[in-house]
């Protein structure tokens, strides 16, 4: 039998947007050259970043001296929280954050107390809503350099109360590190006000893997944690991937025209998902917050499944999902997100679309789950339980 | 969470050295099998039980009365109550 792949790991990486590859293939051949030198090749190669970087600065609504273009997302995290940290070690050597960072940013976390700093983690509730009282009393605790607060949870999709913490942060007079890696296109950067510091990642739009978004506004202290390079406004070091690069604001620039009608597609496939799920599946606890959430991303966990054995039957049925299972992760921990939610962590399923994503793809995915789970209960002699 | 030393339970279950959702399975098989307001300790060394066997308590009514430790083991005492 002939299984048709059904791809729903956008929230990992979305596949590469048609104008990706465009934009990539002809950079290719016209942005190899160093852009910093003073010869015909090196200024084209000029050009192209520099369009590159206007096209990104608009779509986010930003000046383009504030953007840098880093190696991947992860090492914009790990520059805004350490880069930020030390441009306020003078405030303080704490840093706040949420429960639910990503690990890129709890991993900068602990790089910043393993070196004798101070980290605070802010809880969330049941539904995976940051508490807005515990990290308004956080930031204005003394001591406090740089709060970090993701703006849309990557594993469950709850929408972070970034404006809230935004202003909390400003009345301590705490700069705002904000990662807007799922976030970006589907929310416009404008509404994520009064963050300081930005990061994203090219491949979670549709871009090529391996270019991130550092955006520091004007007037935010931010010192390398790193040696000095001058390249990308000292902030990002090493030769920047230009061609990637060049395709990744091509792809920013194209989902972010339609973003508002594919979002409203996408959440409308969501909420399709989370009605039959419950409806089809018993003993299934649908995570995240139903209404103020990620338009493209849904996540559940099925009581009594392990989470790797029900990942590895929807592949050969030919969905590619993704868990949060302990059984699924490396460390074989649980992930922190379903931790401090204190929801159901085996069994766990994170699907999330993208553009190419079907109405028909979700409504095959919602046929076979229930049956894939029903044999891996019979298999288990879990049913009835 | 730690539940009250006077509380002891009425069954022990050993899990340790299984992988989550073998100790929610082994505490969904026993606990119905047991009177209405038994006290069922859960003994589970994979990480995920303390937050799997409190998530399962909740969808399932049940009473999760918190976790002690038990000879350098985490062990999640329940109590039957429905």
């Amino acid at each position: 039998m002939v299984v048709t792949s059904v791809y729903l790991d956008s929230a990992t990486a979305a596949p590469l947007h048609p104008v990706a590859r465009q934009a990539l293939l002809a950079a290719l051949d016209d942005g190899w050259a160093d852009p910093a030198k003073l010869y015909s090749q090196a200024r084209r190669a000029r050009q192209l970043l520099d369009a590159a970087r206007a096209a990104t600065a608009e779509v986010l609504g930003v000046r383009p001296d504030e953007i840098s273009f880093t190696s991947s997302g992860t090492a914009a995290a790990h520059a805004a929280v350490l880069g930020g940290l030390a441009g306020h070690r003078r405030a303080g050597d704490t840093l706040v954050h949420s429960a639910i960072e990503h690990s890129a940013v709890l991993y900068a976390a602990q790089w910043h107390t393993a070196a004798g700093g101070r980290a605070v983690s802010v809880p969330v509730d049941r539904l995976g809503r940051l508490d807005l009282e515990a990290w308004s009393a956080a930031v204005s605790a003394p001591g406090v350099g740089l709060a970090s607060l993701i703006s849309a949870s990557h594993e469950v999709g709850t929408v972070q109360p970034v404006a809230a913490a935004a202003a909390a942060c400003a009345e301590a007079g705490v700069p705002l590190y904000v990662d807007a890696a799922q976030s970006i296109p589907h929310t416009p950067a404008q509404e994520l006000a009064g963050w300081s510091t930005l990061s994203a990642s090219a491949h979670k739009w549709g871009g090529p893997p391996g270019v991130g978004l550092l955006v520091v506004r004007k007037g935010t202290r931010w010192t390398p944690p790193y040696p000095h390079d001058e390249r990308e406004a000292g902030r990002a070091p090493g030769a920047p991937n230009l061609p990637a690069i060049v395709a990744a604001a091509a792809a920013l620039r194209a989902v972010a025209a339609d973003a508002a009608v594919e979002s409203a597609r996408l959440s409308a496939l969501v909420d399709r998902i989370r009605a039959a799920v419950p409806a089809t599946v018993p003993d299934v606890e649908m995570v995240g917050d139903p209404v103020a959430r990620l338009p493209h991303l849904v996540t559940f966990s099925c009581l009594y499944v392990d989470g790797e054995a029900l990942l590895h039957a929807l592949d050969r049925r030919g969905f590619a999902v993704s868990s949060g299972s302990s059984c699924t992760s490396s460390t074989l921990r649980p992930s922190h997100v379903l931790e401090a939610m204190g929801v159901l962590s085996h069994g766990n399923v994170r699907v999330s679309l993208h553009r190419d994503t079907t109405e028909a793809e979700v409504k095959r995915f919602l046929a076979e789950l229930p049956g894939v789970v029903a044999d891996l209960r019979a298999e288990a002699g879990v049913v009835g339980l | 969470m730690t539940v009250n030393d006077t509380e002891q339970p009425d069954e022990v279950l050993d899990c340790l050295g299984q992988r989550c959702p073998l100790p929610v399975i082994a505490l969904a098989r026993r606990l119905p099998q047991l009177p209405v307001g038994a006290v069922v300790r859960v003994l589970a060394d994979d990480p995920a039980a303390a937050v799997d066997i409190p998530a399962w308590c909740r969808m399932r009514g049940q009473e999760f009365l918190g976790v002690t430790t038990v000879d350098g083991s985490p062990g999640y005492t329940v109590r039957r109550t429905g």
